[in-house]
Order: C-alpha cells, then structure tokens, then sequence
C-alpha cells in the first residue's frame, strides 16, 4: 500500500472505526452507515479526494445481514490516490444518510441506487427515479428481480425459485 | 407508460422557482425528440421569456439494463454489451471492461496487444471527437462541419471494419489482448489517415477557431469553474476545459500510455469556446500518441497464452486435445473469476470511463457497474445554464459531448 494512503486508512480505522481489505493493489474500507458522510467530508476536506467517482451498491440476496453494500470510489487528484469505502446495509429497509451535499455527483447517483436498489437516502434533495419510469414496481438491480423471464423450476433448483417467486412476474 | 401530458408540476414542485407554480414563468418540454438534445434526452425548462429559469434533465429513455443483463452472461459473453453503452467509443468500453477482468483475474497482457489497443483507442477517441465537432458544429449552424467531420470519421470506421469486421459493435479488445491479430493493410490505413488527418485539423480550425460567429456564440458561456466541475464529478475535456489538469492516461497510465510522449491540453476558461479548443487539440495529441505507437508496435502474441482465460488460437484446435477441452469449456462455462471487487478506469473522449467488476467465484459477474461519464457530466448542466437564451443551451449541451447510451446504460 501506498505511504501516504497507509496514513489515511489508519487515520479513518481510528476515527471511523472503519476496517480496511485489500484486493489487487486496492484499498476497501468498511465504514459503518451512519459515518459514511462524516468520513466522505473528512475525506473531502481534509485528504483532498476532490472527486467521487462512483458511487454504486452491490446486492448479495439472500444474506439480509448486509444485504447490500454502498460503494463509493474516491479518487485524490492532488495525491493521485484512490480509495473505496463501502457502507453495508441491512436488507429491511436500508437507508444511508445522503452524500449529496458533499458530493454534488452523490445526487443522480443516489437517485441511480433509489432507482435500482431501492435504497433510501435520507435528506437527499430530490428522491425521484432517475433511469426506470415513474411508475415501475421494484428495483431492477436488486437479485430477486427477474431478468424478464421465469428460469423453469426442477427438482434441483426447487427452493432456489421458490424462493423469487412472490417477485416474478406471473 | 406515463405520457408527458400527464406529468404535472407537483412532481418537481422542488425544482422550480415558485413564479412556475404561479403561472408567471413557463415550463417547457425540450426532447425527448429534438435534433439538439444528441439522443433522446428530454430537458424540462422553465423558461422567463427566453432566458432559462431552471433546467430539469430527465434521462433514462435509452435504458436498457445493461448492467442487469451482463449479471447473467459469463465473463466474456457480457463484453458484447459494453459496445452498446457509449456508442461513440465502443473500443474504449471494451478496453475498460477488459481491464477490469484482467485486473479481477489477474491476467498479463501481450505488449503487441497493449499497443494495438492504444492506437485502436486513439483512433476512437479522434472518432468521437469528430462526431462531437460535426454535431456541436451542425447545432451552431456551421453546417459544412458536419460533413467535413463525418468524411473523416468515416475513414476510421473503415479501419475498424478492416481489423474487426465491424464498424462500430467492435468487441475487438477482449480480456487478455485482443481478438485477432491485425490484417497487413492496418499499417497502411492507418499511416494513410495520419497523413491526411493532419491537414484536415488544420481546415476545421480555419473555420472555427477564428470565426467571429461562432466566437460570439462559444465565448463565455456555460461558464463551469474547477470546484463546481470536480465536485460533480465531471471528467474529461470539460474538466480540462476548467483547467484541472487531469488525464488518466498520464495520471495513472495503463497500456503502457508512460512510454509515449504527449502533452494534455488544459485551458482555464470553462467555457464552451475552451472546451472546443481542448477536444480539438486533444485530435492531434492522439495522432502523436498514434504515430508513437504505430513505429514501434511490438512483435509477438495478441493474446495472453494463459488458457484457462483465454480461447486457443483456432489452429490449435484441430491438433491439440487440451485446447480443444480449454476451447469448448471456455464457451460453455467460462472461466471462473475469484471473490472480490475491483474497479478499473480509462481516459474515455469524454472522461474517466470506469467499471466497477465483481466476482462471486462463479463464471458470471456477480455486479458491473459501468461509471460512466456522460452521466455525471450532464448532472451538472442544470448549475450552469441559469440564466442563459434556450439558443445557448443548445450550445452548452453540445459542448459537454453526452451520448445517451452512455447515461442511460
């Protein structure tokens, strides 16, 4: 890892109580949800990461202890450093207070994760959908959509369709 | 689906000034169907006399779930959907794609098909920007741009057709290198093209880049400063335009972007008029990087020979009976990538293209996200057009260069 990036995992660990993994030569950082703004101001404002990148989410249904993680990719162009956050979410109801205020980026890219994942952001300026029509019933993204078709139902996938079915489509 | 005359103003109550919910200003639908809007794009105006009020961009029509699609395609199956997301910079999208699998499975590139790569992707930046300079051109009037522009664009695409038999849907630049190996005619196309290219951006910059008339129209407008631009996450030309100097190819060069010598056009305005100057000389910066590329490319393999991720050539097929296991497993199964996520970015012509991979130990990505930049780029459009004639709104758009597939994905 990179010195200066070593610094400024450690400085989160110890403020955020964040826990850091490695994968190829990047950094992730678990912080928990209710730091996730505190820590991206931090990060704004103090590390000079100008710029969010991405802010996107994962799904792993079935797990609902996180069902979802938050990703949020920063890049520091004065340091020219990269580093990922990730805010995991439980599955009933995951809601994230919103970036939008240090991000301007964060607004339709939250309105993108309300859209796919249905996850609520609170205190974001304006939370409509931004890609699927307005009146569209569930989130795309999330793994209990269906992909526009049924998968058949055998003896050995059984329960692994059972359990979509209340979601698919008939 | 809801029809645009039944959306009422309750929806945006919050994005309009309240003279809108007075009746004193008025709301405007540009797009979804309008030559201006470069795709389908629908801009809801509210407009005091001609002057913009407020802008809401509604986007989404493009929508085609790409990213929920590749979840269900094996690795390499699911690059054929990245060619349909920015489609003025397919090769670019494979590239990132590639990238991120290689970087997920760990996988070493031959330097032949870095270079192959680079100039493929040169070519499709030049591509891009002429299509932006023809279009952007068309919507201030100077029509003959246009033409000029697609004449040459053209002469790429043929070059792309040439090495993989497609002019746009490429799919040529595939985890692990390339697909094939160039025809011997590339060379000459291509040099071809440099000889021409180079006195053809000097013809657009005698139209342009001293006409009084489109000075008047790009001067000054769409003002977009540093801090605005970098909190919005807008990459790019634009940023650059803001003089923010910031290119990932030199930032963090990948495919061996360090050994080529280029320079990164900044200009410090923001404004429409920059953002032309910097695309523009960014043209002639991709013929340096090309004509590097093309003098040295490299001899050898355009495939890694790492079997378990890459298809044998055909000819082994017929003489080897583990290539043809690790040819038939790799089109039936896949290949499985391990647990984990990366996130793998380029320099698109219109910012950093990034893709954010996931694997879950199986031969399908668990999640792709394609960070892409277009996206972020027109969220800002709403601060920066306050204020100005619906007329220059055509031009702020256009010189932000979005393509819609590329926002709605």
């Amino acid at each position: 890892m990179d010195k200066k990036l070593e610094a400024i995992v450690k400085e989160l660990q110890s403020k955020f109580s964040a826990t850091a993994e490695e994968f190829r030569g990047e950094v992730h950082l678990i912080v928990k949800p209710e730091n996730i703004v505190a820590a991206l101001t931090y990060l704004r404002d103090e590390q000079k990461f100008e710029l969010l990148s991405a802010l996107t989410a994962s799904d792993y249904f079935p797990q609902t202890a996180p069902r979802f993680h938050v990703v949020y990719q920063l890049t520091s162009l004065a340091n020219n450093l990269s580093l990922q956050l990730r805010a995991p979410l439980h599955g009933e109801d995951p809601r994230l207070p919103s970036a939008a205020g240090v991000y301007g980026s964060a607004n339709w890219r939250e309105r993108e994760l309300l859209d796919m994942f249905g996850i609520q952001f609170d205190g974001h300026p304006d939370p409509r959908r931004i890609l699927m029509p307005e009146e569209t019933e569930g989130h795309p993204l999330r793994k209990d959509y269906p992909l526009g078709y049924e998968e058949p139902q055998f003896s050995f996938n059984y329960e692994e369709i059972g359990s979509l079915k209340p979601f698919a489509k008939e | 689906m809801a029809h645009l005359e039944e959306v009422s103003v309750e929806k945006f109550k919050h994005l309009v000034s309240e003279r809108a919910l007075t009746g004193e200003t008025v709301l405007l639908n540009m797009g979804p169907q309008h030559p201006s809007t470069h795709g389908v794009l629908r801009l809801l105006l509210e407009l005091d006399g001609e002057t913009i009020v407020n802008c809401i961009p509604d986007v989404g029509f493009l929508h085609t779930g790409v990213e929920k699609n590749m979840e269900a395609k094996t690795y390499q199956k699911a690059e054929v959907m990245t060619d349909r997301l920015d489609y003025m910079n397919p090769l670019g999208n494979n590239l990132a794609y590639s990238m991120a699998v290689e970087k997920l499975i760990d996988l070493d590139v031959p330097v032949r098909a870095q270079a192959l790569r680079v100039i493929l992707v040169e070519l499709q930046r030049i591509a891009s920007h002429l299509v932006w300079l023809g279009t952007s051109g068309l919507d201030l009037a100077a029509m003959s741009m246009f033409m000029y522009c697609f004449r040459e664009r053209e002469q790429i695409l043929d070059i792309f057709e040439l090495v993989s038999g497609q002019r746009m849907m490429t799919t040529y630049i595939r985890p692990g290198g390339v697909w094939r190996d160039v025809p011997v005619e590339f060379e000459k196309a291509t040099r071809d093209f440099l000889k021409i290219f180079v006195k053809r951006v000097d013809e657009y910059e005698t139209l342009l880049t001293k006409n009084p008339l489109f000075i008047d129209r790009t001067m000054d407008l769409g003002k977009l400063d540093s801090a605005l631009a970098l909190s919005y996450g807008v990459t790019g030309p634009v940023l650059r335009a803001s003089g923010v100097n910031w290119d990932l190819r030199k930032a963090r060069p990948y495919m061996g972007y360090e050994q080529y010598d280029f320079n990164v056009p900044i200009t410090t305005e923001g404004d429409v008029y920059a953002r032309y100057l910097v695309r523009v000389q960014e043209m002639r910066e991709s013929l340096k990087i090309i004509e590097q590329a093309l003098n040295k490319l490299p001899l050898g393999p355009v495939r890694s020979d790492n079997r378990k991720f890459v298809p044998p050539p055909r000819s082994e097929i017929g003489v080897s009976m583990e290539s043809l296991i690790h040819h038939f497993k790799l089109w039936t199964e896949g290949f499985s990538a391990p647990q984990g996520s990366v996130y793998a970015a380029v320099e698109s012509p219109r910012g950093e293209l990034g893709v954010y991979l996931e694997g879950d130990g199986g031969p399908k990505p668990h999640r792709v996200h394609m960070r892409t930049p277009s996206f972020d780029n027109l969220g800002v459009l709403p601060r920066i057009v306050k204020g100005v004639l619906v007329a220059d709104l055509v031009a702020i758009l256009s010189s932000i260069d979005i393509v819609l597939g590329d926002i709605d994905r």
